[in-house]
């Protein structure tokens, strides 16, 4: 299978090698032609043979599906190296591919700040979480956080967490990618969210989380790919120097600023996002512990081996996805040179055909031309489809392991059912999601993806770290703490200008940062520590009693389940 | 508690391994927070020096190596313990769970 794979692989791969051999034939078409709202064939076959590959996995992933291990977890049969690359490609949405990349274009070093807020998150992952994650659990960060707690409270805890997260997080992905994929590929948006839905839906219902980490795999190779290769036509304009790019960028800057030198050297420090530095503080901390607390990141730790295999797939995410964020920043810089020059990209006031997050897709065009393009644009594509997967079969492990396995049928084994249970979960999440996907279609919904990190952070990191290395926590202290950050968090987000200015039309924000999670992540904190302190009940007597055990499991693996389901 | 986790309990190389595991992550964590904090503190509050060029006939700013400095330091920090953990701790943890088992 291996071999079959990398062939059909480097066969994918070698499409923009032989594009590059076609630019100068290429170059001379319009550029606005492929990148406006023409239906783009060239992009639309290099899509379709994405599909087409993904889908041959999932029927290939769908014989090995057999029990409720196969299906939440691959049998825990993946590699420390193709979990860390399916990692990074959970993490590499095309959000933060075209929305940094833009960011970086207009705001310069801003969009590094950013850039670096989504990287500092995975060390507290890798010294704290990671290997204990895999010691303790099996299917959802829940079997973690509730190892030593009483299961109902716990779960349905875990469970709105994880569904908040993912509703939110999901509905960010469908609006982004009917947009993008509208202007890419000429297609209307409903037909696009109804293809990312069903597609979706096909991967986890058949090929569960063996077809899911694949596909985030082979795209998270392509993007990576596709970056690299950006980056480094962009470098190899300016001699690999990149003082002179920077230069390069002031000059365009100020020029386009009427010879205003401030304004283009503002370019190479910090701007607007750090007008309110606590604002920038709180989102940052909204960043670090949310990324330790996203559950379709979290539930990635269950599909490898053992803990050494975790450790290893950190790793590899952190590399990659460290990567990734450092040619981000250079494909931003190329942009500014390269994109806001050429007037073919550019509508008449100056604003980028397509919308701001175009930046990355302009630059494709203008660095490799319409196969490039085209290949970049299918990226993009593949990109929003192997995220909402993932989020969708934790969303579904979450109603099937948590709720009905674990509350509702208060752990009575019947895998069949509960798979079942989950397969159903995940069909209707996903038409949930392109129902919301439609109905958002006008709405802003940028503030979601921040909601779903916030949420993350204040609610299931703080029960994830305290149930972990607290041996005073308890059932009512962790409940107590995760409902407290969760709540904290949705209201103080519903009260800032992202939802109470921008949805509701309120003249003024009550609430003044970007992110609640300087506040929320603490009440949540202090309430676990609080309520579990005040904990005199027999219970959390047992549950204080029961630390050590836990802990010799989290920290050796003995007592570990096998990898292997019943 | 069962007896293998008695026997883990009483085992001099599991008290080691929690000695120093769990400080050296957290160790490893405030190093990252001081690191990612500083640089978030510097860039709010010395926005001068951020945005000064490295050298006076250059564009490139201090913020620049600071910022890609902080992306690198996340990578080497997990490398370095990455590495310690293969070196010191799976050994440690092979034989607290060889020694357990017989």
């Amino acid at each position: 299978m291996n071999r079959v794979f990398a062939q059909i692989f480097l066969g994918l791969l070698s499409a923009p090698v032989l594009g590059t051999a076609l630019v100068t034939a290429a170059h001379a078409a319009d550029p606005a032609q492929a990148s406006g709202s023409s239906t783009n064939w060239l992009a639309i076959a290099m899509f379709a043979a994405f599909v087409g590959l993904t889908l041959w996995i999932t029927k290939w992933a769908a014989s090995k599906t057999r029990t409720a291990g196969d299906f939440y977890t691959a049998g825990g049969g993946i590699t420390g190296f193709q979990n860390g690359l399916a990692i990074a490609g959970d993490y590499m949405s095309a959000a933060s591919f075209l929305g940094i990349s833009a960011a970086v274009m207009y705001a310069g070093f801003d969009g590094l700040i950013y850039a670096i807020g989504f990287m500092v998150g995975w060390p507290l992952i890798t010294f704290l979480i990671g290997e204990r994650l895999r010691n303790l659990g099996r299917y959802t960060f829940a079997d973690v956080a509730g190892y030593r707690f009483a299961q109902a409270p716990i779960r349905v805890f875990a469970a709105s967490g994880t569904l908040v997260v993912v509703l939110f997080y999901l509905i960010a992905q469908m609006v982004g990618a009917g947009q993008l994929i509208t202007l890419l590929f000429g297609l209307p948006y409903w037909v696009a969210v109804v293809i990312v839905g069903l597609l979706m839906m096909v991967y986890v219902l058949f090929g569960g989380m063996t077809a899911t980490t694949w596909v985030q795999v082979i795209k998270a190779v392509l993007l990576l790919g596709g970056v690299s290769f950006l980056a480094f036509m962009v470098l190899l304009q300016f001699k690999f120097s990149p003082e002179a790019m920077f230069s390069e960028a002031v000059r365009i800057k100020t020029e386009l600023a009427d010879g205003d030198l401030a304004k283009g050297l503002s370019i190479m420090g910090p701007g607007k996002f750090v007008e309110h530095p606590f604002s920038t503080i709180s989102f940052g901390m909204a960043l670090m512990f949310g990324t330790a607390g996203l559950p379709h990141i979290l539930m990635r730790f269950f599909t490898v081996p053992d803990a050494k295999e975790a450790r290893k797939s950190v790793l590899w995410a952190t590399t990659w996805i460290g990567y990734f964020y450092i040619l981000t920043f250079v494909i931003g810089f190329g942009a500014i040179s390269f994109v806001l020059t050429n007037p073919s990209f550019l509508n008449p006031d100056g604003s980028l055909i397509g919308g701001n997050n175009m930046a990355a897709v302009h630059l494709s065009n203008a660095m490799g031309g319409p196969i490039f393009l085209g290949f970049i644009s299918a990226v993009a594509f593949a990109t929003i489809l192997a995220v909402v997967a993932g989020l969708t079969l934790s969303g579904a492990s979450a109603v099937s392991h948590d709720l009905y396995s674990m509350v509702l049928m208060k752990g009575g084994h019947d895998t069949k059912k509960e798979l079942k249970v989950s397969r159903a979960t995940a069909a209707i999440l996903g038409l949930i999601s392109i129902i919301l996907g439609i109905t958002f279609e006008k709405q802003n919904v940028a503030f979601m993806v921040s909601l779903a990190f916030a949420v993350a952070a204040s609610a299931n990191f703080p029960v994830l770290l305290m149930s972990l290395l607290w041996k005073d926590c308890t059932t009512k202290g962790a409940v107590a703490g995760g409902f407290v950050g969760l709540a904290t968090a949705l209201v103080l987000m519903t009260l800032s200008k992202a939802v109470w200015v921008d949805v509701f039309g309120f003249e003024q924000a009550v609430f003044g940062w970007t992110s609640p999670a300087l506040i929320s992540v603490p009440a949540a904190f202090l309430t676990i520590w609080a309520v579990s302190m005040l904990d005199r009940s027999t219970n959390a007597d047992k549950e204080r009693a029961a630390f050590p055990a836990q802990q010799i499991r989290s920290e050796t693996g003995i007592g570990i389940a096998p990898a292997v389901d019943e | 508690m069962n007896e293998i986790e008695k026997r883990v309990l009483a085992n001099p190389k599991y008290q080691e391994l929690i000695r120093k595991r769990t400080p050296y992550g957290w160790i490893m964590i405030s190093i990252m927070f001081f690191v990612y904090y500083g640089f978030v503190l510097l860039v709010a509050f010395a926005k001068g020096f951020i945005s000064t060029p490295i050298a006076s006939d250059m564009t490139t700013t201090w913020g620049i190596p600071l910022g890609v400095g902080v992306i690198l330091t996340t990578i080497i920090l997990t490398g370095l313990y990455v590495r310690r953990a293969n070196a010191e701790f799976d050994p440690l943890v092979n034989d607290i769970v060889r020694e357990a088992q017989k």
